[in-house]
């Protein structure tokens, strides 16, 4: 599941060739804007059938906290 | 639930006008290199859209639109009984656009006219409003003109907004039609949202003040004033791809319509990564999802009237169709309709 999901985070923000680890905030890479946002929420709806309504995910800073809110909301 | 069935009535032409003034997004000044500027192309997939200049209106757009679309239906201008003309941008304040229209279009004062402030929504939530006023039998022929000059409410530096929009207006013949099958519609409001696409000031909760006018900066591209339209894009898909594919699904569950049945789905273009994610959930296949976004960008309330005029005139002209089209945006506002159309008057994309 993590490393599934960091693999698909990186593709969407077209970091493949980087590191990522659970502690970065990902709204500090290089690579987040708007456009990289959109893809976010595309590539969760896409792949776990999870829509996060973006006033909660405004709320979310590392990339560890995307990925339990992720697995949270699969287990509901 | 919001459902509605509207029968005897059915659309007898579509006509479509966008000024002739084209913009290309990779020398748009929204973006500070080529190379942001190309990224945006390649996920929004809007490469070019027209701008009206100062002198060009919505209602102008509309009013050549429906110009076309009277002569080409061969219409008595005095059997038109009903104009409803739904923009966000009026000629005025006051009075209501369509009283306007209906001097210069040289209808009967015998028409009943009036504005709705709606956008891109608006074309089926038209569909609504005025199948509802002709299926009564009361008016028999009548005008939806549905147009934007969305890229005035735009400011010029801001990278979430300008390069997105492009202006377009449209004319639709709605006519009475006893035992015809109408307009099935589903249609939702979510107000709570009305933040992430709107213009703070200019009405009268803000009015304009002096403060109005200054330019702030945002973010990095995003500098714009008061009286300038702000959308909240994460905010705006999150929304769509949850609400839109449901209401799709909603109505063609309640009606009993078979997808493979449907000839087109025509979706409001509100840009490529919305209607690709939406038609994808709704399983409908990209030949059967014209599109226009590409050289108008989102025309707003015009997007849908404009995609079939630019990619399915041909079909509209020459065979019977059955149609699902969808509006969404600002409200948020959204509506689903079935519709049937059987050789309808389609003339070429007009510019002026």
């Amino acid at each position: 599941m993590e490393s599934k999901f960091i693999e698909l985070f990186k593709e969407v923000l077209e970091k493949e060739e980087q590191e990522m680890n659970l502690s970065d905030k990902f709204r500090e890479y290089e690579e987040w804007d708007s456009l990289a946002f959109l893809s976010t929420i595309a590539m969760l709806d896409e792949e776990y059938e999870i829509i996060i309504d973006t006033d909660e995910f405004k709320k979310i800073e590392t990339v560890g906290e995307l990925l339990d809110e992720v697995k949270a909301r699969l287990s509901k | 639930m919001a459902f509605q069935t509207i029968p005897n009535v059915k659309i007898s032409g579509i006509t479509a006008c966008v000024p002739k003034n084209i913009e290309k997004n990779i020398e748009s000044i929204a973006f500070t290199n080529r190379e942001d500027a190309e990224k945006f192309i390649k996920s929004t997939g809007i490469i070019e859209k027209r701008v009206s200049s100062s002198e060009i209106t919505s209602a102008d757009l509309c009013f050549h639109a429906a110009e076309d679309l009277i002569a080409n239906l061969n219409w008595n201008k005095e059997e038109i009984d009903c104009l409803i003309f739904i923009t966000q941008t009026p000629d005025y304040v006051v009075p209501a656009t369509s009283c306007v229209l209906q001097h210069r279009l040289g209808l009967s004062k015998e028409c009943h006219a009036f504005d709705i402030s709606l956008g891109c929504s608006a074309w089926t939530y038209g569909l609504s409003i005025m199948g509802s006023l002709v299926s009564t039998g009361n008016f028999k022929k009548a005008l939806l003109l549905v147009g934007e000059t969305t890229t005035k409410t735009k400011s010029k530096t801001d990278r979430s907004t300008y390069p997105l929009f492009g202006d377009a207006g449209s004319a639709t013949a709605i006519e009475f039609d006893q035992g015809g099958v109408g307009f099935k519609i589903h249609s939702g409001t979510d107000g709570s949202k009305f933040e992430a696409i709107h213009i703070p000031d200019g009405g009268f909760r803000n009015p304009t003040n002096l403060q109005s006018l200054e330019t702030i900066k945002i973010d990095e591209g995003i500098v714009r004033n008061k009286l300038q339209y702000i959308m909240d894009g994460a905010a705006v898909f999150t929304f769509t791809i949850s609400a839109i594919p449901k209401s799709i699904a909603k109505l063609m569950k309640e009606n009993g319509l078979e997808n493979e049945n449907i000839d087109y789905l025509i979706l409001h273009q509100a840009n490529k990564m919305i209607v690709d994610k939406v038609s994808k959930k709704v399983k409908f296949e990209e030949d059967r999802v014209p599109t226009s976004y590409e050289s108008f960008g989102n025309t707003s309330c015009a997007s849908i009237p404009l995609t079939m005029v630019h990619k399915i005139r041909t079909q509209l002209s020459e065979k019977k169709l059955n149609l699902i089209a969808c509006g969404f945006g600002s409200g948020l506002s959204w509506a689903s309709v079935y519709f049937e159309t059987d050789k309808i008057v389609c003339s070429n994309l007009i510019e002026i």
